[in-house]
């Protein structure tokens, strides 16, 4: 990956791959909604060697947007041929359960927008055959939880979107990568006490770029997440439904 | 509320921490004092605060700008040297002043005004400051230069991050061509020796710094190894700067904090005798790669945790020429009978080069820097004696390495104190601030916060 767009580029994730595809010397268009953030974002990057940083401020959940917004990021750079989805919220379960509106605002957020961006990003790689999507879903999507299942299931739903998308791009040689975080010190968990499960987003940020060059399909980061949610996923429905997780 | 401690892990006190993220934010608004805490390598309680809350800086720790050209860096506070030195060796530049450890960050530099091996040549940290931006809890943001708001400028440099918080700021890097250093090594036989080594190795050597075998007694009080060293000049193009960032460490880690009984008197004399046969055979002068020259103690990650649970104290004094060889005598003797022998002893030569900060440390003569376990009682009363000592010579103690000095000690050493106090921003406080000055506790109820000692 040369010339990236990073959405969500002021969320932890996203500034530690940022620094990292710097350093390598990509060339960057970093999305996201706080231009200051945004901006301390941007010249990080180019103080670390990326040869060109442009930013742009945007709500992502503006869908109708995403067309001029993918135009603009090809034309700053010159073509693109990678893409990294790092915005996301984590929301409030029991606000989800209790409002409708706290639910579709994280539906929308973390899967409709995504969806939306990757149509756009998808048909542009697919005709030029070439380019990687990089995109942060969750272990969380692995299996609805009473604790969190709306994230979940947004995440969830975003998986299995990723799943088709590789599967129709495969044959244009694009790839299509799912990371799938556990636990991430970042401020989005910052009110959850931490534990030994936890990995600091620059942990994570090397996985998905380890991830992104060997063109994986679905990687946990960290790696044991995948005996985790292998154990998780094998629980009988009848037995789960009356675990408190 | 949770119980933190600091580098020298005494003592712990119960705060509270919350993250700073953006340099564009405003000061989280919380009950009672905050205070900025970066990495957390003051080794007393500068860093703590007991009862209030510590703003951690970890988070602002973006690159602002490098200029090749001029080697001068912005930078958010809370970036650390470490992080400087991988983005400026490769380019040809250096800190212009770095302390024995490489993962402080530049807000501590300056919040300390810390000092390396090259005072005599460079000064201290803060001279090589440019401007940084300072936000106070009145929300206003001042930005602070020799010129502009020099007053705020004067009092942050040293300030103990007590003046509000440092957002980013502007350091003037020192070029170099080479990242090894020619290093020498001098035996010398006592405090004499030493004093004369130091005097002719000055003008001919950027970096100075001693090792002090503090178990010698009599005649060989004092006696020890001088090191010093120049930036090797240009001639090792097969060794480019480009991969000199590579850390030359041994990766040796203290896994846990080792047991009381692995640190006594027999111990620390088998390793000072042999610290000191080994390293004077070695060749001299030498080629040493700039990290394990500047950070030798970085290479054993958590090397505070050989004290054990209870910790160590540090203790760092100047004192000035006119009364530094009594003086002198006097610490080492006091440090070599009053109990476990300090470890790790270091003697270097402050110059005259007089630091920007009001509240600065580092002033012209001979500093002193001993580390000893925590015993409790014993090794305090030891402390307070070494505190009283240089006192009477007319020195002064670190406070970034202090957990113990007096009241009225630190109203001696730092004779700007009350002009420096009315900058002091009104919703920052420290555990070391209200424990020098009594009379300004802001909370009284604080004082019992401390947790004491297993």
């Amino acid at each position: 990956m040369k010339k990236v767009i990073v959405l969500g580029a002021t969320s932890a994730i996203a500034q530690a791959t940022v620094r990292l595809l710097a350093a390598r010397g990509a060339a960057l268009y970093l999305v996201g909604r706080n231009a200051a953030n945004l901006e301390a974002v941007a010249r990080d990057a180019t103080t670390r060697g990326a040869p060109k940083v442009e930013f742009r401020a945007l709500d992502l959940n503006d869908c109708e947007a995403h067309a001029s917004l993918v135009e603009r990021a090809w034309q700053a750079l010159g073509e693109l041929d990678g893409a990294v989805l790092a915005h996301g919220v984590l929301g409030d379960q029991a606000e989800s359960q209790r409002s409708w509106a706290a639910t579709e605002l994280v539906l929308r957020t973390n899967f409709l927008s995504a969806a939306s961006l990757l149509t756009e990003l998808a048909n542009r790689f697919e005709a030029q055959k070439a380019g990687t999507l990089v995109v942060i879903s969750s272990v969380a999507g692995d299996r609805g939880r009473q604790s969190n299942y709306v994230y979940g299931a947004s995440k969830g739903a975003l998986t299995v979107f990723l799943q088709g998308l590789r599967n129709r791009l495969a044959k244009s040689g694009v790839a299509v990568v799912t990371v799938k975080p556990g636990f991430v010190d970042t401020p989005m968990t910052a009110h959850v006490p931490k534990n030994k499960l936890f990995a600091s987003p620059e942990q994570v940020a090397r996985g998905l770029l380890k991830a992104a060059d060997g063109r994986k399909n679905e990687v946990y980061v960290p790696g044991f997440w995948a005996l985790i949610m292998l154990i998780i996923r094998s629980i009988p429905e009848p037995v789960f439904k009356r675990l408190k997780l | 509320m949770s119980t933190s401690d600091s580098w020298g892990r005494f003592p712990r006190v119960e705060q509270q921490a919350r993250a700073l993220v953006w340099r564009s934010d405003a000061l989280p608004r919380v009950d009672g004092p905050v205070l900025p805490h970066g990495l957390g390598r003051s080794y007393g309680d500068s860093c703590l605060n007991g009862g209030g809350t510590v703003l951690l800086t970890a988070g602002l720790d973006r690159l602002i700008d490098f200029d090749p050209a001029t080697g001068v860096v912005r930078c958010e506070s809370g970036v650390s040297l470490d992080t400087l030195l991988r983005l400026a060796v490769p380019r040809g530049w250096f800190l212009p002043v770095t302390p024995g450890t490489k993962f402080v960050t530049v807000g501590g530099a300056i919040a300390n005004d810390v000092h390396g091996k090259n005072h005599h040549r460079a000064g201290t940290f803060g001279r090589h400051v440019r401007r940084f931006e300072l936000v106070r809890s009145d929300g206003s943001r001042r930005m602070c230069s020799p010129e502009e708001n020099a007053d705020w400028f004067g009092a942050t440099i040293g300030g103990l991050g007590l003046t509000g918080l440092v957002t980013w700021a502007e350091v003037q890097l020192t070029p170099i061509r080479n990242p090894f250093v020619v290093q020498e090594t001098v035996p010398f036989e006592n405090l004499d020796g030493f004093m004369r080594v130091s005097a002719e190795s000055e003008a001919d050597h950027d970096f100075t710094m001693s090792w002090v075998d503090c178990l010698a007694r009599g005649r060989k009080l004092g006696r020890g190894l001088f090191y010093r060293g120049n930036f090797a000049p240009t001639q090792f193009d097969r060794l480019p700067l480009a991969r000199s960032h590579l850390s030359h460490g041994s990766g040796l880690a203290v896994p846990v904090d080792l047991p009381g009984f692995c640190l006594n008197r027999l111990s620390v004399s088998a390793f000072n005798f042999l610290y000191y046969h080994r390293e004077r055979t070695k060749p001299s002068p030498r080629l040493v790669h700039y990290d394990p020259f500047f950070y030798p103690l970085d290479s054993v990650y958590g090397w505070n945790r050989i004290y054990g649970r209870r910790g160590f104290l540090q203790f760092q004094c100047v004192v000035p020429h006119a009364t530094a060889r009594d003086a002198l005598k006097e610490l080492l003797e006091r440090s070599a009978r009053g109990g476990l022998p300090s470890f790790l002893s270091v003697l270097k030569t402050f110059g005259d080069l007089p630091s920007p900060g009001w509240m600065s440390f580092p002033r012209p003569g001979y500093t002193l820097a001993l580390d000893f376990a925590n015993r409790g009682e014993k090794t305090w009363r030891l402390v307070e004696e070494l505190d009283r000592v240089t006192r009477e010579a007319g020195g002064a103690v670190y406070p970034a390495k202090d957990a113990r000095m007096s009241p009225e000690s630190f109203a001696a050493y730092f004779p700007q104190r009350e002009r420096f106090s009315a900058y002091i921003d009104p919703a920052f406080s420290s555990s070391f601030w209200r424990r020098v000055n009594p009379a300004s506790l802001p909370l009284p109820s604080l004082e019992g916060r401390q947790v004491s000692i297993p």
